[in-house]
């Protein structure tokens, strides 16, 4: 019985860390290019790109890659609090 | 065993190994630079790259050759994070990622950027939704999973069509990239580097399966990124004193942006119309159902993209290598970080090309191209039998030939060669951009060579993987699973590497002919494989409900509706347009050329002229192509219809079948947990319940 409720627990805390990362894979790869031709008309200070451009050719980009190792991150905590970390 | 232990002793010293082997590599290539000053002729330097780099991955190759099954299909699963990245980068950065990329970024400005969005967006789907599900399970390919999951072969057979339809056609265009690669920068005939292409990938996966295809693959991409950046780092330090051009390009899309404007004051044409920093959907010229298809259009090719690269099974089986399944998503990130440095490179290529166009090209008179010291790029690319850049459509042979296509071109100009170039006198193709930016740069040809070596290695890692996928699944899931399963190992690898053999060589010969659609057809594979595998796969993992009647209908569906309208909209446009005409969007104009063209063909058919038939049958079939669309979707994006309708067939049935059985839900259960062991071991039963 309590292994059974852990696993539940445990698939529910992992559903909702992926939602979670979903929701900002969503939001870099499109919401934020929505607003393109708007966020042209700013600078990114120094580098001088405008921000549409910017965000479509870096910034999302760097985006995706923090998301991943976060995900990677909160899953292995979310392993180990429930005791199905691999060793 | 010995071999077991020189292995740990390799893999122990991965670091040490690969450090040497990069700091080997560029002392050649400083050598090579040092021979061409001491007059060493091009063609010798631009074969050195190519023997050296080939002789390296066949050592790595024949280094890592292998008996044991797991070896073959799995690499042992003993890869590390960080270098199962690499080989990932290698494994899914193309020749077209390499060479075409940054030109499509120049010609299409803003629009292009999907493409960057696309191909590295879709890891997070892998990491998060996919990659850690698969190498709990431990199959050795993805129909594996879905026999498995999915009750047996016609899942099976199934995911094996799918497979090789978006897997072959890939495959054929990465050996068409190596023997443009040799064409183009080396000088060899076509055929030749397409079978020099052929024996470079054989060697590195024939003897060591995926062991031997891992560790070149990690070779590879580090000739590769540094073939990249090297001529644009260069070329940022000489123009900025920064040798980041991704950071100092920011200046450069300013300077563009006050040119484009500069260009229309005076009257010239800019392409893309809306402007290179612009998206299309912000075009004010549009409005209604038009803007609708392009914001549609925009985000339905990244969303296609993004969901075909968590499906490609080349790239899925890579996860399966890892040690642990924590190195497997950790690995994800790995690979999308090394694929990053390639692509937020690019778009810095395609600004400094179009400056250097701008500035140094656009207004000069067409004599400068042949006088010009920092013109000898447009010389040296647009040569005769070589014309990447073009100029009034002609090949850069003399002024003459110039000065008469110009004036053939646009007849109100009156050419001469004092005739200042505009911007529609002057064309580049893709794949010019980042071969040229060596000389615009004023390199030595030294990099050049190097720059081959890297289009070369991306070519060579992308095929390996590939072919790896189609052959594997040939060998371990039609012959072994389905054909003879009590075969034995020795057998088992002889089929594979036979077949490995023959698919190669069917690659290579439908390469020889140098197929242009064949390229065309690569962007195919990922709504394909969108259609095709994405619904199977996550709902497979993700809700216990799906039954093998759903997935078998979902896959046919969304795969079917997705070939249907890639093959209607680009092989029989007419038909698809007159059958569906109620559906199309398009501009009056696009119409009205349809119609005219239209007419034009019924003219030539009733004269009976054969060929003014042929003629008008192609500007018929070409118009009836840009019109024959349902609600404006183009043809590479089609995804977007077999993704939902996949998702929905596969849900509707599911849920109008019994539910899987309990022995199924407990497995679903154990793969979606990390601990305890693999669910399939060597030989294939499963053993987790």
């Amino acid at each position: 019985m309590t292994t059974k409720d852990n696993d539940v627990s445990y698939w529910n805390a992992t559903t909702k860390l992926t939602v979670t990362a979903l929701v900002v894979w969503f939001f870099f790869s499109f919401i934020v290019h929505f607003f393109a031709p708007a966020m042209n008309a700013f600078q990114v200070p120094i580098l001088k790109f405008p921000l549409g451009y910017y965000m479509a050719s870096q910034g999302s980009l760097i985006g995706f890659v923090a998301l991943i190792f976060w995900f990677c991150a909160k899953q292995e905590q979310i392993d180990r609090d429930f005791g199905n970390s691999e060793d | 065993m010995s071999t077991q232990a020189s292995s740990n002793a390799f893999l122990s010293n991965l670091g040490r190994i690969y450090g040497l082997y990069t700091g080997a590599f560029l002392g050649f290539v400083v050598i090579l630079g040092i021979l061409e000053y001491a007059g060493l002729p091009r063609v010798y330097i631009g074969y050195a790259f190519v023997a050296l780099t080939i002789g390296v991955y066949a050592a790595i190759g024949i280094m890592s050759r292998t008996s044991a099954v797991s070896e073959y299909y799995v690499a042992g699963r003993s890869v590390p994070a960080l270098y199962n990245g690499m080989a990932t980068a290698a494994d899914w950065m193309s020749a077209a990622s390499f060479i075409g990329m940054a030109g499509t970024l120049y010609l299409t400005g803003y629009n292009g950027l999907a493409f960057i969005l696309g191909w590295t967006g879709g890891y997070v789907l892998v990491a998060t939704l996919i990659a850690p599900f698969l190498r709990k399970f431990g199959a050795y390919t993805v129909p594996d999973f879905f026999a498995f999951r999915y009750g047996g072969n016609t899942a099976r057979f199934l995911a094996i069509i799918v497979l090789m339809s978006c897997s072959f056609t890939y495959v054929v265009a990465q050996i068409v990239g190596t023997g443009l690669i040799g064409a183009r920068l080396l000088g060899m005939s076509y055929e030749t580097a397409v079978w020099i292409g052929l024996a470079g990938i054989l060697v590195c996966s024939f003897l060591g399966g995926m062991r031997a295809v891992t560790w070149t693959q990690v070779a590879q991409y580090i000739v590769l990124i540094i073939a990249y950046l090297l001529p644009v780092v260069i070329l940022s330090a000489q123009k900025y004193g920064i040798p980041f051009p991704q950071l100092t390009y920011g200046d450069v899309l300013a300077q563009i942006a006050s040119k484009e404007a500069e260009f229309r004051a005076a009257g010239q044409v800019v392409t893309p119309a809306v402007g290179y920093l612009t998206p299309s959907f912000a075009n004010p010229a549009l409005s209604g159902g038009l803007l609708w298809v392009e914001y549609v259009n925009y985000f339905g090719l990244i969303l296609c993209l993004m969901v075909g690269t968590a499906s490609l099974p080349h790239v899925l089986m890579r996860y399966f290598t890892t040690p642990t399944i924590r190195e497997a998503r950790k690995s994800v990130g790995w690979s999308l970080v090394f694929i990053f440095i390639l692509y937020f490179t690019a778009p810095a290529y395609a600004a400094f090309a179009k400056l250097e166009v701008y500035n140094s090209v656009i207004g000069q008179p067409l004599s400068a191209v042949f006088s010009s010291d920092s013109l000898s790029w447009i010389r040296s690319y647009g040569r005769p039998g070589l014309g990447l850049v073009r100029i009034c459509g002609a090949e850069i042979s003399t002024i003459e030939a110039l000065v008469r296509a110009c004036a053939a071109a646009f007849p109100a100009m009156n050419a001469t060669a004092a005739s200042p170039i505009t911007l529609s006198m002057f064309a580049i193709h893709p794949d010019g951009i980042v071969i040229s930016t060596p000389e615009i740069a004023g390199l030595p040809y030294v990099v050049a060579g190097l720059v081959a070596a890297g289009g070369l290695a991306a070519a060579l890692s992308t095929a390996d993987g590939l072919l790896l996928a189609m052959a594997n699944a040939l060998s371990h899931d039609i012959y072994y699973k389905m054909i003879n399963q009590n075969a034995t190992t020795e057998t088992r690898l002889k089929v594979a590497k036979g077949l490995l053999v023959l698919v190669a060589v069917a690659a290579a010969y439908v390469s020889s002919f140098n197929p242009a659609d064949i390229v065309a057809m690569v962007a195919w594979a990922f709504s394909l494989a969108a259609a095709g595998f994405f619904p199977a796969l996550v709902l497979g993992i993700w809700w216990k409900r799906t039954t093998t009647q759903g997935a078998i209908w979902g896959i046919i569906a969304g795969f079917s509706i997705t070939l249907f309208y890639l093959v209607g909209t680009r092989y029989n446009a007419v038909w698809f347009f007159e059958t569906f005409r109620g559906l199309s969007i398009a501009t009056t104009a696009q119409y009205a050329a349809y119609e005219a063209a239209k007419v034009a063909y019924a003219a030539a058919v009733t004269a009976g002229d054969q060929a003014r038939i042929a003629a008008t049958w192609l500007a018929y079939d070409r118009s009836a192509q840009v019109v024959a669309n349902w609600w404006g979707i183009r043809n590479i994006s089609s995804g977007l219809f077999g993704l939902p309708l996949g998702f929905l067939v596969m849900i509707v049935v599911s849920l109008m079948t019994p539910a899987p059985s309990k022995e199924l839900m407990a497995f679903i259960d154990e793969i979606r947990r990390p601990k305890g062991d693999v669910l399939m071991n060597e030989k294939g039963d499963v053993i987790g319940h």
